[in-house]
């Protein structure tokens, strides 16, 4: 097996833009898988509208694709009625903080076991360019005309704020980063969460001067510091940065064990 | 000394973004006059796979030249 045996290879090209990082985040998922060796009969991906929503129809396995932003609540469903199979959502940053805003705390809040990955862009790409409760103040969107005026969301820290036990970012410049944090994610056990950053060229790029798409994952070299690096720095310093790394890794009690000890004993 | 890594670029999934070339250590990858991508100085490469790794369209391999010769 190779990462090659985790993608369906027929259907690609992929259709996103060039230059879309999403890219990057089904390349890094497929060497994982394979580093992982990801058992196929015993993985459900589960995704739903978008652009973030649709690339991962291009992995090799049983992929459920759902009505936007609900990809968590399909999730929760499957793995309480099988916990026994891994159960991973792909999503884009509007799918899963915007209109899937409430799973996402919901499913952070329960601890159920299951990986949730969030490929922030900044923008709803796939419907031509709307902000996000992602994009950043100031950044130019269909919808934001004059720049965005509203603040944007820290994904991370809404993750733990809401209880997810497993908590990282990574981003699609930092690549091998974004290899180990995947995997490390994968292994957990609970509700994992992984920001991924990664670069629109065709809908926010475009508005922000950034079409290029080797700028566009410039401007990700430049915005992104180590946890370590963020520790020296000023918060004017941090303004407008965003911390790549682990931020929460624990363990406390998972939905679906709770779940059957409950019903332990009693034949449901 | 000949080259060591061989690089391919599957061009029916490569789309030119030129995040390879912006980012290979080595500038191993030119433009053509087409604006398509052009491994030139293979040679130069270190065999580091960010290239591989970041390409959005998979469509970059990188390996060994021994690895080859076994197949
Ligand atoms: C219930 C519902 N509301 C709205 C839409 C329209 N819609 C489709 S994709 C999308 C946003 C996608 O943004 P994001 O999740 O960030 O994905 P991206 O395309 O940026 O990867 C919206 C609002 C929809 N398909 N269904
Ligand atoms: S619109 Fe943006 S997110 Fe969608 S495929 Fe194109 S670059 Fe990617
Ligand atoms: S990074 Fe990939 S898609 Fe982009 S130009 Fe290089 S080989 Fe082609
Ligand atoms: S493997 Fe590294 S050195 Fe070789 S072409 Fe790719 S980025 Fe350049
Ligand atoms: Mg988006």
């Amino acid at each position: 097996m190779s990462w090659k045996d985790y993608i369906k290879q027929q259907m690609f090209p992929l259709f996103t833009c060039s230059g879309c990082t999403h890219g990057t985040v089904t390349n890094a998922f497929a060497r994982v898988a394979d580093e992982l060796k990801l058992d196929k009969n015993k993985t459900v991906i589960v995704c739903a509208i978008g652009c973030a929503g649709r690339i991962p129809t291009f992995l090799d396995f049983p992929v459920l694709r759902v009505t936007h932003g609900r990809a968590l609540a399909f999730a929760t469903g499957i793995k309480l009625s099988r916990p026994d199979v891994k159960v991973i959502a792909l999503m884009g940053d509007g799918d899963a903080l915007a209109i899937g805003g409430n799973h996402f705390i919901h499913a952070a809040r329960r601890n159920i076991d299951m990986t949730a990955i969030v490929s922030r862009n900044e923008i709803y790409g796939m419907t031509g360019g709307q902000y996000a409760p992602t994009t950043p103040a100031g950044a130019r969107a269909t919808t934001a005309p004059y720049g965005m005026l509203e603040p944007a969301f820290d994904t991370c820290k809404v993750a733990e704020a809401a209880g997810a036990t497993y908590v990282a970012r990574s981003d699609a410049y930092h690549v091998q980063h974004l290899q180990r944090t995947l995997k490390a994610a994968l292994q957990h056990k609970g509700f994992a969460v992984v920001e991924v950053l990664t670069s629109c060229p065709t809908q926010f790029g475009r508005r922000n001067n950034l079409a290029d798409p080797a700028k566009m994952l410039e401007r990700i070299k430049e915005m992104t510091v180590t946890k370590a690096q963020a520790e020296k720095m000023t918060p004017e310093e941090l303004a407008g940065k965003f911390v790549i790394g682990e931020f929460v890794n624990t363990s406390r009690p998972e939905l679906t064990e709770i779940y059957a000890q409950a019903f332990a004993g009693m034949g449901v | 000394m000949g080259r060591s890594f061989n690089i391919e670029i599957n061009t029916k999934w490569c789309k030119n973004c030129g995040i390879c070339l912006a980012f290979c250590p080595q500038k191993v990858f030119t433009w053509d006059e087409k604006q398509r991508i052009v491994i030139s100085y293979p040679e130069k490469c270190t065999g580091c796979l960010l290239c591989e790794y970041r390409c959005p369209d998979l469509a970059i391999e990188v390996r060994k030249v021994e690895e080859e010769s076994h197949e």
